[in-house]
């Protein structure tokens, strides 16, 4: 359906018109629906655990590890083209979820596992650190609010070419690189520094030179040793390996409503199979995500089940989810203006009045 | 300006390991129980986007913001890294006759 108060092609830039809008429609750092959930259930579904972490973890090295082997065993016949498929997309898909869920603090109880495991992903799937971590904040705040979010994944109306490169992540590669020269070098871009603290930019920049070292050296390995070998474990398994990422993004709201206040209306969740849940860490229950961050990966499962009855229909599989999906974005073309309206019921404020905080002292 | 005790809730009130929301005029607290059964209170939204952090989640001696897994120890209000930046202010809490009490300043 179309929605009548966008217009056709609309700004989604952090820094032009659509920000006040967003304000002036009460959108910003607004109340979001939450389906009911005792106090007492929640808190079981929060609880943390380091154990399936852990053990997420360890898999995942070691897949990496024999999959990393035979490419290299291989290497210079074609028997080296499926371990390196299977390795790209261990290293740059799956390593985005688990950038993802260490990044809320939920993936293990252990606040340093959580650290150490988040910038090594974050690395991996070329995310910065910190740019990341304030800029998914703000999705979490105002999720697709268009001029508010940072991390729309495709604004309409959608562009099919850009499409087809982001299946080899390719204008995230660039973005990504054009970020870290220009952090390593001191400066933060107008839109960063709308979600960005300043007491934050430190961080921004040494993570920034770290990786432009780590990078120089994997490009020195790569010349010194007249071989590609070392590219395809660093640097490039984002280009061959980071297509699942960028279609589980896809999954997540893309042609769903834009400036709503319930991510009943603009996140799917969807059925998947074990080998895909472990690769995207659960992710596919990405409503109940959404609706309540606290809860770790591996009890969103059962978080679904205690609101489905409040929510729309799941998608059985990635298939069905892609059904919609692809003609809503050839729609899009056409008409931006047009979305998907799931079948939500009614709605109830999420909160009631609001009290100030006593005064906050640094 | 002087500390006026307030009548918060019964012991029983909160559990052990857990947070409430306390209201009072235009304000509002969190009040906590910790494992090891002491009470504290901070002021009741996260510095971050004014969440109640009564929703969160008490670990040890740390309180996570439900928004977004912000975290701060709630016995010093000190904010324990990003998206928090700015610490917490905390009250004085004392427990009388199975009654928890809050001193505000008035
Ligand atoms: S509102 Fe509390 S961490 Fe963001």
């Amino acid at each position: 359906m179309s929605q009548d108060n966008t217009a056709s092609t609309r700004d989604y830039r952090l820094t032009g018109p659509e920000a006040a809008r967003a304000a002036e429609r009460g959108l910003v750092s607004a109340s979001w629906y939450q389906s009911p959930i005792s106090r007492q259930r929640m808190k079981q579904l929060m609880q943390r655990r380091d154990g399936p972490a852990l053990l997420d973890t360890a898999i995942w090295l070691l897949a990496l590890l024999i999959t990393g082997f035979g490419g290299y065993w291989f290497w210079g016949t074609w028997a080296c083209v499926p371990f390196f498929l299977a390795y790209g997309v261990l290293y740059a898909t799956a390593s985005n979820p688990r950038w993802h869920e260490t990044g809320h603090g939920t993936a293990f109880k252990t606040r340093w596992m959580n650290d150490a495991l988040y910038q090594v992903a974050s690395f991996m799937c070329m995310f910065e650190p910190h740019v990341w971590r304030w800029s998914h904040a703000r999705h979490h705040t105002d999720t697709i609010v268009v001029g508010r979010d940072p991390e729309i994944v495709e604004p309409r109306p959608p562009s099919l070419f850009m499409m087809l490169l982001s299946l080899f992540q390719i204008p995230l590669l660039l973005k990504t690189m054009g970020g870290v020269c220009r952090h390593a070098v001191g400066k933060m871009d107008a839109q960063e520094q709308t979600f960005i603290p300043e007491s934050e930019w430190s961080k921004v920049f040494l993570a920034a030179r770290i990786w432009l070292v780590i990078y120089a050296v994997v490009f020195g390995a790569a010349l010194y040793l007249h071989s590609w070998l070392p590219l395809m474990y660093i640097g490039l398994p984002i280009l061959y390996g980071g297509w699942l990422s960028y279609l589980f993004g896809l999954t997540q709201h893309v042609g769903l409503a834009e400036d709503v206040l319930d991510h009943r209306s603009n996140c799917r969740t969807i059925y998947m199979n074990r080998v895909l849940r472990f690769l995207y860490m659960n992710m596919n229950y990405h409503l109940e995500h959404h609706m309540y961050p606290m809860v770790p990966y591996h009890a969103l499962a059962q978080l679904h089940e205690e609101i489905r009855h409040d929510c729309p229909p799941p998608y059985a599989n990635i298939g069905e989810a892609f059904k919609e999906i692809i003609p809503t974005l050839l729609k899009q073309r056409k008409d931006p203006s047009y979305f998907v309206r799931r079948p939500v019921g009614s709605s109830r404020p999420a909160t009631d009045a609001h009290p100030q905080a006593e005064a906050t002292l640094s | 300006m002087n500390d006026q005790w307030i009548d918060v809730c019964a012991v029983g009130e909160i559990n052990e390991e857990d947070v409430i929301r306390f209201d009072h005029g235009p304000y509002t607290y969190a009040i906590y129980r910790s494992a090891d059964n002491e009470f504290f209170a901070t002021a009741g939204l996260c510095t971050h986007e004014s969440i109640h952090l009564a929703d969160g989640l008490v670990m040890d001696h740390v309180i996570e913001c439900p928004k977004h897994n912000g975290r701060f120890d709630y016995r010093t209000g000190k904010a324990l890294g990003a998206p928090v930046c700015v610490n917490l202010k905390t009250y004085p809490v004392r427990v009388d006759a199975g009654r928890v009490l809050l001193a505000i300043s008035v």
